[in-house]
């Protein structure tokens, strides 16, 4: 067990830097450099910002310095892995490390949100649905996961923003102030998991209701209430929590989307104006915070899953 | 020889397929839901392939002068033959969204084409051989996994754009590279899955045994027992690719103007959505409509390919 657990948060490493080394080769590879502006600027000051952000170096040199970092005049200049983000082509008086700094607690408070709503949710929704298989409640279980499947978040948010914004008045459409401002966002974003989580756990609980221990619980004549709530649901949870940690991944890089639409002052919306505005060091920069934060998620699932389910063997 | 393997081979696997078919599209047409989405795709093929010659007006023409007599403001639903109002230019938003129908519908098409192209071989390859061809692909799967799908389609558009195939048919070729890049793992996955757990039956057993080519085995016998998953996975596959393009145009990547993808239309409509709303939801439904059509469908073949499966996930 330990030894999966130190194969698996190692196996993190060679991963990342092929993520890393695909997006520098990407990035460098496009035409058109981060100083294009409308108005072009002169060849010589083109140079100069070349020189002043080291862009004017071989490129395995500089994809080295942007992953470690590298020495300058005035001691040691740290790159990505050393905590250090890097500039941003735009933002001249702020590096990436200030505007993650700025914006990552609304869009973690958002991503959490949405999380929960889709656990709390989603999983009680597939119960009901297994319990009452083909029954009312069956139905309109399996009808909210569909919708939630069939939206893309970006739809749901233009339709919840239509009706509860603009008609009934009851939400305000962008922002970030209070409890109220959290609701819309919240609620398009978790839309999707909810539905992912309920048709899960509706799957896994039908698996479940077909187990020899369930027969043997209800035959020995325990109630409804427990067979169900201490033979069923905590086994068939346990595929379930595979699930969990995708789901996380695609809600902190998918929030991007809705923070743009809600106008929610978190990093999603710098990464979606750095694609319009090429800042390649922006870009970069949050791409591999976005892939660190799936890779190491993906991995936290992985090792619950072998701690949770014992009758899992890693070898 | 040749004769005789026709007149024994010919008739008999022909038949028993069909029974597969056959069975299979019974159980389809029985189920409404599945009826309802391919029929509603069918609707969405079909408006593709003739939009331009259907559609009420030309999706890029302007009507400068109809916007003006509204004081500036879009034309609402239902006005000069307008079915669906127009934008702030005075275009046609019926019409538009009839042309991002074609953006869409290509893009499903062409991108499960180059899964079909690459993930079927890949994984057939992966799959019989194993060994270093399987370890290769399994590696490859997972560096591509790692990466989030959204975010690699994205540095791939933003990284490409500016150049000649950036720029080819509008923009779409890139936008078909990138998706299909991401989406013919699963595809290999699957096949691969399959061929490994088909590999190990009594009847490749006995194909070998006779002494079969191990090209005509896969061919013959592997590839079309794993023809109903893959046929699944494609149907399920196309609302993804969907999903992803719309996104894409929603981030201002993707189709060039004028062309303008149901994603664009809804990116543009959330800007004044509180003014007029008809121009971020008729695209916004459009593309609800859309997915969940052919999920309906995906789901349907499932069930009537494998009734085995029904009711899971």
């Amino acid at each position: 067990m330990v030894g999966y657990i130190i194969r698996r948060v190692l196996w993190i490493i060679p991963v990342l830097l092929v993520v890393s080394l695909i997006t520098f080769v990407l990035m460098k590879s496009t035409p058109g450099g981060p100083w294009d502006r409308e108005k072009e600027l002169p060849i010589q000051v083109q140079a100069n910002l070349d020189k002043q952000y080291g862009l004017d170096d071989p490129l395995p040199v500089q994809y080295i310095r942007w992953l470690v970092g590298w020495p300058t005049a005035d001691g040691f200049q740290r790159g990505l892995i050393l905590g250090d983000l890097g500039p941003s082509y735009r933002y001249r008086d702020r590096s990436v490390n200030d505007i993650v700094g700025d914006g990552i607690g609304p869009t973690m408070q958002l991503g959490a949100m949405a999380f929960l709503l889709a656990v709390v949710v989603g999983i009680p929704l597939g119960v009901i649905g297994a319990l009452r298989q083909n029954k009312i409640p069956d139905y309109i279980a399996t009808f909210i996961s569909v919708l939630g499947i069939t939206t893309p978040s970006f739809v749901a948010a233009t339709l919840l923003v239509v009706v509860f914004s603009i008609g009934l008045g009851w939400f305000p459409t962008g922002g970030w102030k209070g409890p109220e401002y959290w609701v819309l966002p919240t609620l398009a974003l978790g839309l999707a998991p909810i539905a992912a989580v309920a048709r899960y756990t509706r799957a896994s609980m039908l698996e479940v209701t077909r187990k020899d221990y369930v027969r043997t619980a209800h035959s020995k004549g325990l109630r409804e209430r427990s067979v169900v709530v201490v033979h069923m649901i905590r086994n068939a949870l346990i595929p379930v929590v595979t699930i969990l940690g995708p789901l996380l991944a695609a809600l902190v890089t998918g929030s991007f989307i809705i923070e743009l639409l809600f106008s929610v002052p978190g990093i999603g919306r710098f990464y979606v104006s750095g694609i319009g505005q090429r800042d390649y060091g922006l870009i970069m920069a949050m791409t591999m915070l976005y892939a660190g934060a799936v890779a190491i998620m993906n991995m936290v699932v992985d090792v619950l899953y072998a701690y949770i389910d014992p009758r899992i063997r890693y070898s | 020889m040749a004769t005789r393997s026709t007149t024994i081979e010919g008739p008999i696997p022909e038949r028993k397929s069909s029974g597969l078919w056959k069975d299979a599209f019974g159980r389809l047409v029985k189920n409404r839901l599945a009826i309802v989405g391919g029929l509603i795709v069918l609707l969405f093929a079909f408006v593709a392939v003739f939009g331009p010659f259907i559609a009420p007006f030309d999706y890029k023409a302007q009507d400068l002068v109809a916007v003006a007599a509204n004081g500036n403001r879009p034309l609402p639903p239902l006005t000069d033959g307008h079915i669906l109002g127009t934008d702030r230019l005075g275009r046609d938003l019926l019409s538009r969204m009839m042309d991002g129908a074609q953006i869409s519908m290509t893009v499903a098409l062409v991108v499960q084409v180059v899964v079909i192209l690459i993930g079927i071989p890949v994984g057939a390859l992966a799959g019989w051989f194993g060994g270093r061809m399987d370890n290769v692909l399994m590696r490859i799967t997972d560096v591509v996994y790692a990466f989030p799908d959204l975010l690699f389609i994205i540095i791939l558009s933003v990284a490409f754009r500016e150049t000649w195939f950036g720029r080819a048919l509008d923009g779409l070729f890139l936008v078909f590279v990138a998706i299909g890049i991401v989406s013919w793992i699963t595809m290999a996955r699957l096949v691969r899955g399959q061929l490994l757990s088909l590999k190990e039956t009594e009847f490749v057993e006995a194909a070998r045994a006779i002494g079969v080519r191990d090209s005509r085995i896969v061919a013959r016998h592997l590839l079309p027992n794993a023809i109903g998953p893959v046929i699944v996975a494609i149907t399920l596959g196309i609302p993804g690719a969907i999903l992803a393009e719309a996104t894409l145009a929603f981030l201002g990547i993707g189709a060039i103007p004028p062309r303008a993808s149901w994603g664009t239309l809804i990116e543009a409509g959330n800007k004044s959505v509180r003014s007029d709303p008809h121009l971020a939801i008729f695209p916004a439904l459009a593309v609800a409509l859309a997915l969940l059509s052919f999920t309906f469908l995906g789901d349907g073949l499932r069930d009537a390919l494998d009734p085995k499966l029904k009711g899971k996930q």
